[in-house]
């Protein structure tokens, strides 16, 4: 598991984590939500080792920081927000990149299969800079999915590192990535999503960190942590929850909680 | 796709589309063809009608050369087409590298000052030299202007980097603008050590600065080809972290590659191989933008395809321009960096052209 404690973070002298707490278990889908500037980017990326932190960080009993590159590659992959590329990358040529970490059998396979699993198979001799945004995050998540292939490996279980995996996405294919994340977890991985959409979260994830203003104000389950008054109040907006017919999972319907002049009062 | 029956071994090897792979390797082939030819032609044409073919024809009778045309031949011509091969290598390959940690297909030594920095440390050798002690002067001996273009290279491409680089993304504009200002130093302070150049440095500055192949010497070879040959052969150690650098320094980080090595290694290898080609060629400009740029066009941007390819290409170009520098106004000289800014500047502002839209300036 990841686990993370007392993690501050501080960018060109502005603190930005204030001793952030989380924790996230392999063979889950673990979300990680809040407003803009709450401090879920510098989060995900303290956890992935891009930004330097304090406090403890932990894979599985050791600490995040003494594990090598290349076998910390092996173990986790990281989608960014977006990915830009300078060359005219083929889009199997952006997934192959994935393979850089990879070691073992049936490599040569793996990009098409990826690809084939976001919904682009026929898209390998497309050229990136080509394809709308939602296209290119979903190559990227192929190229982010073969260097992690297997969700158990010897090493332990393998961890999707996701920034706003959804966020570019039309519904569909929203529902069809998190839907992936989802067999993915089930298969033995682990799963770290910063997600926005407060509904994929609660029908997806099975644990969910709420942040706001650099800290982790509560983390659970969806039922567990959405309640009306926590997102009202870490939103700054009112906000009403309901539950589906048919079931437990909660979603929020900003025309429930009435008319919206009345949230400036 | 049709699926291939198993055990059907006359059935070509299924290669997915979108796979540029194949492609690169037969490249490779012709490329390496098409430079044994044009070698072969660039010693045989020359002011002179001595022809390979000729000589060969005598060596293989069992006659001896005369000499002229021995001298002609592996003296002049020879020790000139080995350098083409060497300093158009190195200048291709040292652009496609500088591209490569820049994540920008507009950064070329000698567009961002590196060319310039190289030059000062050349300049520098040749007039300071005298002032080294006698003992490090032997020791380094022919080798002081390479080494210390090499090290003028070095210095400014870390500088740029340096500059241009924030939170792993590098600036297109600060990196021109930035290599403006390097470049335009480095020949201020170049000026300074002309003007205080003694007659017999200024001569040989003069001949330095000629950039062309024709001063090409078996002497003038042994100084710059260890340094070429070390950058030509650190490549395919670069090439796969170069292509996760691709996508930005956090992303290459991820995939296990160790990003600060890898960069001090690019940059070493960009200043080695332009360092030694300024050395012993002065400036000679294009080359390393026109080549990767085709190239990426041709065979796609892996770096293990990109910069073998680029090095046999930029040979080829070189020996050709060189050809026609040769021949064109013959029995004079065309200095070869006239030929490859007349072939390569049209070809630079259509790159620009086509860029314009996608460029991050």
């Amino acid at each position: 598991m990841i686990d993370a404690h007392d993690i501050t973070v501080a960018l060109g002298g502005r603190p930005i984590l204030h001793g952030a707490d989380f924790a996230a278990r392999a063979g889950a889908v673990t979300a990680i939500v809040g407003p803009n500037g709450s401090g879920k980017t510098t989060l995900l990326r303290a956890l992935t080792g891009d930004v330097g932190h304090t406090g403890r960080l932990m894979l599985d009993d050791t600490p995040m920081a003494v594990i090598p590159g290349h076998r910390l590659a092996r173990r986790r992959a990281v989608l960014p927000q977006a990915t830009r590329l300078a060359f005219p990358f083929t889009v199997l040529e952006v997934v192959r990149l994935g393979l850089i970490a990879q070691i073992g059998p049936a490599r040569e396979t793996l990009p098409q299969r990826a690809l084939a699993e976001v919904g682009l198979k026929g898209f390998a001799a497309r050229f990136y800079h080509d394809l709308s945004g939602g296209e290119q995050q979903r190559v990227q998540l192929a190229r982010v999915l073969v260097q992690v292939w297997e969700p158990v490996t010897d090493a332990g279980p393998s961890w999707l590192l996701l920034d706003e995996p959804v966020s570019s996405l039309d519904i569909g294919h929203q529902i069809d990535v998190m839907a992936l994340v989802r067999r993915y977890a089930d298969r033995g991985g682990g799963v770290v999503a910063v997600m926005h959409d407060l509904n994929l979260t609660a029908q997806f994830a099975d644990s969910v960190a709420v942040m706001a203003e650099g800290r982790v104000v509560a983390q659970g389950a969806p039922a567990a942590v959405f309640d009306d008054a926590r997102l009202s109040r870490v939103y700054g907006c009112r906000l009403r929850l309901n539950t589906v017919p048919d079931g437990p999972v909660p979603f929020v319907l900003p025309q429930t909680a009435g008319p919206v002049a009345a949230a400036g009062s | 796709m049709v699926a291939l029956a198993s055990g059907d071994l006359h059935a070509p090897r299924a290669r997915p589309a979108g796979d540029r792979r194949a492609r690169a390797r037969w490249t490779t082939a012709v490329l390496m063809l098409l430079l044994a030819v044009m070698g072969a032609a660039s010693l045989t044409v020359g002011a002179s009608e001595v022809s390979l073919w000729r000589a060969l024809g005598m060596l293989a009778d069992g006659e001896t050369l005369p000499l002229r045309d021995r001298v002609i031949l592996f003296d002049i011509r020879l020790p000139r087409l080995a350098m083409g091969v060497l300093v158009g290598a190195a200048l291709a390959v040292s652009g496609a590298v500088m591209q490569g940690l820049f994540r920008n297909p507009l950064a070329d030594p000698g567009l961002v000052g590196v060319g310039a920095g190289a030059g000062l440390g050349a300049i520098g050798a040749i007039v300071l030299g005298g002032l080294l002690p006698a003992g490090l002067a032997g020791l380094v001996g022919i080798h002081a202007v390479p080494l210390a273009a090499f090290a003028g290279g070095w210095v400014s491409t870390m500088l740029l980097y340096a500059i241009s680089t924030r939170n792993g993304r590098t600036s297109v504009a600060v990196m021109l603008l930035a290599g403006i200002a390097l470049g335009a130093l480095a020949g201020a302070l170049s000026g300074i050590l002309v003007y205080v150049a003694d007659d017999a440095q200024l001569r040989d500055l003069t001949f330095w600065g000629l950039g062309s192949l024709a001063g090409a010497t078996w002497a003038k070879l042994a100084a710059a080809a260890p340094l070429i040959l070390l950058a030509l052969l650190a490549t395919p150690f670069l090439a796969r972290g170069l292509n996760a650098l691709a996508l930005g320094e956090p992303a290459a980080g991820h995939l296990g590659i160790r990003v600060q090595r890898l960069k001090s290694a690019a940059i070493l290898t960009v200043a080695g191989a332009t360092g030694a080609a300024v050395a012993v060629s002065g400036g000679i400009g294009f080359v390393g933008i026109v080549v990767p740029h085709m190239l990426r066009i041709a065979v796609g941007p892996d770096h293990r395809y990109l910069l073998p390819n680029a090095a046999l290409l930029g040979a080829l170009l070189l020996v050709g321009a060189d050809m026609i520098s040769r021949t064109i106004i013959a029995p004079a000289e065309l200095p070869i960096g006239i030929v490859t800014a007349t072939l390569g500047g049209p070809f630079f502002l259509w790159i620009l052209l086509r860029n314009r839209a996608v460029l991050d300036l």
